[in-house]
């Protein structure tokens, strides 16, 4: 019995190593490849035919950053607060929408682009545009946060709600003033780890803000390019070292990104629970 | 609109309560004094606290419960129509069993009911705030960190940090639920000294499953059993001459 439980753990350690060392053979080969391009004009300089920059990528990865998380937070944390604080996350619509939510998160993102292909670039006719694209990121965000935030709601003790209500305070200012405060440190790192799944998407943006790289979208209407979309059209087109450049961009940005999520969740943690201000 | 005003006795008449097809409360009646602390008493799951928290309707919470009766707070039917829940609750306080205080500073804690009852000043919320932590006797130890997290103290602390939260809100009444159940006996010790004090202007309805807590703190007990008031009294009556057999069997410790 104990030699089979020292091979588990001899096995669980090598399984361990592999994923470490495929983890990191991905990291170096973007990093040496990447580096030797990466430079301040390569990221913020003008885009040139000859002189390819990420400016365009930026500029459009930030638009869309912005367009999914403005309107996918309010409509994804306002729908969980009617799940968990309204119908007790029970009943037929609840489950409905559960089963909706985690079907809709489990799709791939291909399809979501395909439907913003045939809505926002075919049928409302606005051919290739930011707008689109990141009306079609806030939809793929959209359960993700619905499902974390009613993570966080249902994890705030009863007793607080309970307090409230027995100090004679209505449903809505309980919401306000004690749930939300209390769920706010989950609710904010699943909103930049969405923010992180929208900056790496690709499938949806080829099909929606159609990779025109080498200009800033002169609108939310024009057409444009991401970070994401930038390292598949520089590998597409004869440029791998401007597309290991782009990914190490998109890597630090991403890394950055989940190390706030850990910080600011734990730093709203502390405040609601820990040293007060 | 149903004010509370005027003496804060408590009637419940023919009171029925129902948790789906359960039938939890059967035909109670109760007359509790006012400025008087009444203890109610019995083995868990007699029904206790469900009566206890039908006085400042918390049931309403609580999916499939019904009740019928008639329930007065000062001569006001608190489910009539006419009877704003929000503005029963801030009139007839609770504390729970667990310690609950909000989240955040001791401050904003006492601060919570006078601001969701519009109190905005300043000067206002301070006196209001020292007020209560001082009836609740709690002040020394808090008031060089008033500004702290409320999650910061000790359970007993915070037990009576929402006493102090309840009393800001200026109630009538107070309704305890075992509030002295998760903590040491210094700590309840503090709190039934604490009771004693503000009888003299509230009255206080506890859930005890201490015995010993019953006749030290309580004027009057009552004793469930199975969801019926078995027997109401004095306390001193109540555990020395007990008129129904089953509550001598109870307070001997016989059976519960």
């Amino acid at each position: 019995m104990r030699k089979l439980y020292s091979a588990l753990k001899y096995a669980s350690i090598a399984a361990l190593m592999i994923s470490l060392v495929a983890l990191m053979a991905v990291v170096a080969y973007v990093l040496i490849n990447g580096v030797e391009k990466l430079s301040l004009n390569f990221v913020f300089g003008e885009y040139h035919p000859d002189a390819p920059t990420l400016l365009p990528a930026l500029i459009g990865t930030l638009e869309l950053v912005a367009i999914a998380a403005i309107i996918a937070v309010p409509i994804g944390v306002a729908s969980a607060v009617f799940l968990v604080e309204y119908t007790r996350n029970k009943g037929t619509l609840v489950k409905i929408i559960q089963v909706a939510t985690e079907t809709l998160a489990g799709i791939p993102s291909i399809v979501y682009g395909l439907f913003g292909y045939l809505i926002f670039v075919v049928a409302f006719g606005w051919g290739y545009s930011i707008i689109g694209g990141g009306i079609t990121l806030a939809i793929m965000i959209l359960p993700t946060i619905v499902r974390s935030t009613q993570e966080s709601l249902l994890s705030v003790q009863e007793g607080l709600r309970e307090g409230a209500y027995a100090l004679g305070t209505s449903k809505v200012r309980t919401i306000f003033k004690i749930v939300l405060p209390s769920a706010a440190g989950g609710i904010v790192t699943a909103v930049i780890l969405a923010i992180g799944r929208v900056i790496s998407e690709s499938a949806v943006l080829i099909l929606t803000i159609g990779m025109v790289v080498n200009k800033v979208p002169e609108s939310l209407m024009a057409p444009g390019t991401s970070l994401a979309l930038d390292i598949y059209y520089f590998a597409n087109h004869g440029r791998p070292d401007e597309a290991a450049a782009a990914a190490v961009v998109l890597l630090v940005l991403v890394v950055l990104l989940n190390l706030l999520a850990g910080w600011v969740g734990k730093l709203i943690k502390k405040s609601t629970y820990g040293e007060a201000k | 609109m149903n004010e509370f005003i005027g003496s804060m006795n408590i009637i419940a008449k023919s009171c029925n309560l129902y948790y789906g097809d359960f039938h939890a409360l059967k035909d109670v009646n109760i007359d509790i004094p006012e400025k008087e602390i009444t203890a109610l008493i019995g083995p868990s799951g007699c029904g206790k606290s469900t009566f206890l928290k039908i006085f400042n309707r918390m049931n309403d919470l609580v999916e499939g419960c019904r009740i019928e009766g008639e329930f007065r707070i000062g001569g006001v039917d608190i489910f009539d129509k006419g009877t704003d829940v929000n503005l029963l609750r801030k009139n007839v306080g609770m504390v729970f069993q667990k310690p609950n205080p909000f989240p955040m500073s001791i401050y904003d804690n006492i601060a919570f009911a006078p601001r969701t009852f519009g109190i905005t000043k300043k000067s206002e919320l301070d006196d209001i705030v020292e007020g209560s932590l001082r009836r609740a006797s709690i002040w020394d130890e808090v008031k060089d960190r008033l500004r702290k997290n409320a999650l910061g103290m000790s359970g007993g602390q915070q037990q009576r940090l929402c006493i102090a939260r309840s009393l800001a809100a200026s109630p009538k009444v107070l309704l305890m639920d075992e509030p002295t159940s998760a903590l040491d006996p210094i700590s309840t010790g503090k709190i039934e000294e604490l009771m004693d004090e503000l009888k003299k202007d509230l009255t206080i309805v506890i859930v005890t499953h201490n015995m010993q807590q019953a006749t030290r703190i309580a004027d009057k007990t009552a004793f469930f059993l199975l969801g019926e008031l078995v027997e109401y009294g004095n306390t001193d009556d109540i555990f020395t001459s007990p008129r129904d057999e089953r509550t001598e069997r109870y307070i001997t410790g016989r059976f519960g």
